[in-house]
């Protein structure tokens, strides 16, 4: 599989489909926060295969995600995300400092965060929660495992719940 | 069944809901699942805080590791409980699914601004209903990682 840099990873996916509902034709806005490209690109593609009109940006250290939140320099123009995917271990900013400033914010504390992370300590998943994370999502070492949690996520965040 | 989740213990849920025959199948639909699990079920938010405090007859309740909310409760509404539940230094981390009729946005709004984790909208059609509490049972007790209680 090639690699591309993160800059090219934000995927726009127009494709409406004849026949879709209207939840269907409203585009999905979600903020990946993952510093490892070949999992980025994994999530990019297991969301990309919905039925929904997802698109979804990549940013690489917490220090971007915030200042993709605050639509900040080159992050100017983005919609507030619909859902954010966060990862834990990240450079600059981690994860739970990420959660902790924008749990705090008035209208930002309103978007799902669903935390994927590979640690296994027991630890990192209650401070994630005592910091109000939406949920917190082990990620599976193997990939066909990895995939399908990725897709259940799809399925229970974008067809399911109710975001704000 | 998630053995990662709580050591192979079942699952502790407190479903806060006042009406019976929804309570009836969200606690059958439950406990058909494949994660082992327990539903105790309370009829409106006083009583919830009862049980989390383990008060009255609640005494020997086990902490929850997930609660399944409703909004519009007699007493003290779910929006109420759910301000207090997060609130609190050792509840807040239990995860708060809010099972509500209520699509209005300023419901919606309003449980995430409380730090609900999500909110699931009741369908009006049973075999729909039935199929969104499968969801939240797929989705809650196999794929996340709950906090021990």
């Amino acid at each position: 599989m090639i690699l591309q840099p993160f800059e090219n990873l934000s995927l726009a996916h127009k494709g409406v489909r004849r026949m879709s509902s209207v939840r269907e034709r409203i585009r999905i806005d979600i903020l990946l926060v993952e510093d490892s490209p070949d999992e980025a690109h994994l999530m990019v593609r297991k969301l990309q295969e919905g039925s929904l009109n997802v698109r979804l940006d990549v940013v690489d250290d917490g220090e971007k995600a915030m200042a993709y939140l605050r639509r900040q320099g080159e992050y100017a123009g983005k919609s507030q995300p619909d859902l954010i995917l966060l990862d834990l271990h990240l450079p600059r900013m981690n994860g739970h400092e990420v959660l902790a400033e924008l749990k705090q914010d008035e209208i930002l504390r309103r978007i799902p965060v669903v935390i994927m992370t590979s640690s296994t300590k027991e630890q990192d998943f209650l401070d994630a929660y005592d910091l109000h994370a939406n949920c917190c999502v082990p990620k599976p070492a193997d990939l066909d495992e990895y995939a399908r949690a990725v897709a259940r996520i799809e399925h229970f965040w974008l067809h399911i719940a109710r975001r704000p | 069944m998630s053995l990662m989740n709580l050591g192979g213990r079942p699952i502790e849920i407190l479903l806060v809901e006042d009406d019976a025959e929804e309570a009836a199948m969200t606690t059958e639909v439950l406990r058909s699942g494949r994660v082992r699990n327990r539903v105790h079920r309370v009829e409106d938010g006083e009583e919830a805080l009862a049980f989390l405090r383990r008060q009255g007859r609640h005494a020997a309740a086990p902490p929850p590791d997930l609660i399944l909310l409703d909004l519009n409760m007699p007493r003290m509404n779910g929006l109420e409980v759910l301000a207090v539940i997060k609130q609190h230094p050792v509840w807040k981390r239990i995860p708060v699914v809010m099972m509500t009729a209520s699509d209005k946005e300023q419901d919606i709004i309003s449980a995430y601004d409380r730090h609900a984790n999500c909110y699931v909208t009741k369908p009006l059609d049973m075999e729909q209903f039935i199929a969104a509490v499968r969801s939240i049972e797929d989705f809650w007790l196999s794929i996340v990682r709950l906090p021990a209680a």
